[in-house]
């Protein structure tokens, strides 16, 4: 299987991580969209670490690993003191950053 | 010549101490303080005057460098004062008058509240007088016309707890600023055509000049005369700045202020004798001045206000003077002016006095047995002001009358009919005030008027002494002209000679002899009983020629309704809606924006993801060619 397989996978993948984030509504779902987008991104480093023969890339992705893990975990907290606060997940009624 | 910075000095030094300790020097102590200072200015300038005497020719214009007060490229103005015969005859009666002036200030001040201030600004007063007739550049000559335009601001309004003094305080100082555009535009002028403004360059080339630039400059500076001067058109002034202290008015009009003018036109002879039709105007401003404030002084009721008008009356002959090129005369009836008027107006403060502040002559009379030495000062002062020989200005205004003569006799017949008036309205003034009958009953409450006291009095027997024997400065036809000698050098060319035959050197003192006993017999016969004559009072004399109303009817209402309609109309559509424009036109663009700011995190992320995919397809578009 040729590597730029792997590359279209991984930009469909994104493409269909922002497609989510766009348009749903529970933030839970936006959540797990932005994680589809950074799963598509290391396959992508992956990818081309097996390419150029450099180990790069794969570190990259441990390195994104724990930074979602970590943005999970504020990410969740921050959800969850949201719905706490108004009893409500769905972003548009979440407007108070509104100019 | 330290000892000229000693004479600048000692006024100076008087005026930073008594402005921190005053307070605490009190009455009437601070008084005598300034008195001092003052005094030892006067001993200053007379070493100073030994000092140049003891020297001749060129030597006698010595100059004092202190430091460089600013410079750039070609221009460069130094803190530098000037020992040459005219300043030191200036600096002599300036601090010899004040010094006068101030002794008898320590009695008419008694007990005011603000006694030690007075005597701060009086201080500041004749140091910025000495600054000004020291100075050995234009600049710093402006500096002190400044100075003393400033001190006259305070001293005027000093009892400024009554709007018609503080009105008038404002009123010297706005009139001045109008003369002072001229002393800079003339200023300017100098510089453009010597590439300096210091005396010792300027004067001495003065003669490279051409004609047109020195009528140009000649009359841009008798602008500025014209304003401290009290000339026609800008004398109204100083009829309101009767409002300050009696002394206050003696030092302006004697010694200082308004001879400011006269003196930078001598400063200046080698240009003015340059600018003939110039000098010819400021002979016939000169004499009109002269003949228009002397008819006014015919029907004042107000004791200063007839000095006052006499004062500016006065003036026209300097400038009378000044404009025929008989700048020494100029110079002797400045100086002998400063005696007899500031004697004048000390006696009339004395009056004052001891009428609780009554001015009107209608509410004084028979004073003359009560208050006999300020009677007898008066008398003096009046024949000498009247040209009664042998008093002092018989000889002074005498030989202003002989050189107006020459130049032109029209301008001599209008000075002889002013030398009449001038005999006249004063002899008026002294038949009213100290004979006839008693009206001050209900001024001083039935309470007999008495002398004032030796403070006061001393001042005005030194000042009578030197008003009767002043003459003797400069004796016509002698070789007692001291005072022509002495100045000669300063003027050198520009001093003009009108020769006369010998029946008119007689007969031309012979009329001045003649008009002012004339005026004399004429105050004597009307007034001696009288009070109150309507005929001779018209109201349009009394207005002051409505000079003062034709100002405020046209200059203040106009500058009022312009005011008004920049209030109503200007501001309300034009400023405002300019202000209003900018502030809505942001709000606009703002609201533009507002939009944007919707809250929702996905429209957020859809104009970001937007921005990239742009930037992204620049770049891989860019990359592709």
């Amino acid at each position: 299987m040729p590597g730029s397989w792997y590359l279209v996978v991984a930009a469909l993948l994104f493409g269909l991580g922002t497609f989510g984030v766009l348009t749903r509504r529970n933030v839970i779902v936006m959540f797990m969209s932005v994680e589809l987008m950074l799963n598509a991104v290391n396959l992508t480093f992956v990818t081309y670490a097996r390419m150029l023969n450099d180990v790069g890339g794969q570190i990259a992705v441990f390195f994104v690993l724990v930074v979602a893990a970590a943005e999970v975990v504020v990410g969740l907290g921050i959800i969850v003191a949201i719905f706490r606060h108004r009893a409500t997940i769905t972003v548009d009624d979440i407007s108070s950053l509104k100019g | 010549m330290v000892v000229l910075g000693l004479v600048i000095g000692f006024p100076l030094v008087g005026f930073l101490i008594l402005l921190a300790f005053g307070k605490r020097m009190g009455d009437p102590g601070a008084g005598w303080f300034g008195t001092i200072a003052v005094a030892s200015s006067f001993i200053a300038a007379i070493a100073t005057w030994i000092v140049l005497l003891t020297k001749h020719g060129s030597h006698r214009t010595q100059v004092l460098h202190l430091f460089s007060w600013f410079h750039a490229g070609a221009f460069q103005v130094n803190f530098a004062f000037r020992a040459d015969p005219l300043s030191v005859v200036m600096i002599l009666f300036v601090t010899g008058v004040a010094a006068l002036i101030h002794l008898y200030s320590i009695g008419y001040m008694k007990r005011d509240a603000r006694f030690h201030q007075f005597f701060i600004y009086l201080n500041l007063f004749v140091f910025s007088m000495l600054v000004l007739v020291t100075a050995n550049n234009l600049p710093l000559t402006f500096l002190g016309w400044e100075g003393v335009g400033a001190c006259s601001y305070w001293l005027i309004s000093f009892w400024f707890e009554r709007p018609s003094a503080a009105s008038a305080g404002k009123k010297a100082f706005i009139i001045n600023r109008i003369g002072d555009m001229g002393f800079m535009l003339g200023t300017f002028l100098v510089f453009l055509n010597f590439h300096s403004v210091s005396y010792s360059t300027v004067l001495p080339e003065a003669h490279r000049l051409p004609t047109g630039t020195a009528e140009a400059i000649a009359l841009l500076f008798f602008l500025a005369a014209a304003g401290k001067s009290a000339q026609l058109p800008l004398f109204t002034w100083l009829l309101d700045a009767m409002e300050g202290p009696t002394p206050v008015s003696a030092l302006i009009h004697a010694a200082t202020m308004v001879t400011a003018g006269v003196y930078l036109m001598a400063r200046l002879a080698p240009i003015l004798s340059l600018a003939h039709a110039a000098s010819f105007t400021i002979a016939i401003i000169g004499v009109i001045t002269a003949f228009v404030a002397a008819m006014a002084a015919t029907s004042q009721t107000d004791i200063k206000k007839i000095v006052a008008f006499s004062t500016v009356s006065q003036l026209g002959y300097m400038m009378l003077g000044i404009g025929t090129g008989a700048y020494v005369a100029a110079i002797f009836l400045m100086v002998t002016h400063a005696f007899y008027k500031a004697l004048i107006f000390l006696s009339s403060g004395s009056v004052i006095h001891s009428l609780d502040n009554e001015q009107s002559i209608r509410r004084m009379g028979a004073l003359a047995k009560l208050m006999p030495i300020t009677a007898w000062t008066m008398i003096i002062a009046w024949l000498s002001i009247a040209g009664v020989p042998p008093f002092s200005g018989f000889f002074s205004k005498g030989s202003i009358l002989e050189d107006a003569f020459g130049r032109n006799e029209v301008l001599w017949v209008v000075g002889v009919v002013t030398a009449l008036l001038t005999a006249y309205y004063m002899g008026r003034l002294v038949f009213v005030v100290f004979y006839g009958n008693a009206r001050w009953q209900e001024v001083t409450h039935g309470h007999e008027p008495h002398e004032s006291p030796r403070v006061m009095t001393i001042p005005l027997i030194v000042l009578a002494v030197a008003a009767a024997i002043a003459g003797l400065l400069n004796l016509p036809y002698s070789g007692l002209r001291f005072l022509h000698d002495w100045l000669s050098p300063v003027f050198g060319s520009a001093l003009v000679n009108y020769p006369l035959s010998t029946s008119e050197k007689i007969l031309l003192p012979a009329t001045d002899a003649v008009v002012a006993l004339l005026g004399v017999f004429l105050a004597w016969r009307l007034w001696r009983s009288h009070s109150e004559r309507k005929a001779l009072e018209p109201t349009v004399l009394f207005k002051g020629w409505y000079v003062d109303t034709f100002y405020d009817r046209t200059f203040a209402r106009g500058g009022t309704a312009l005011a008004k309609l920049g209030d109503r109309v200007v501001d309300p559509t034009i400023i405002d809606g300019a202000v209003g424009g900018v502030a809505w036109t942001f709000r606009w663009i703002g609201g533009l924006g507002r939009k944007v700011q919707s809250g929702l995190v996905r429209s957020y992320l859809l104009i970001m993801i937007a921005g990239i995919v742009v930037i992204l397809t620049y770049v891989l578009v860019g990359a592709a060619r």
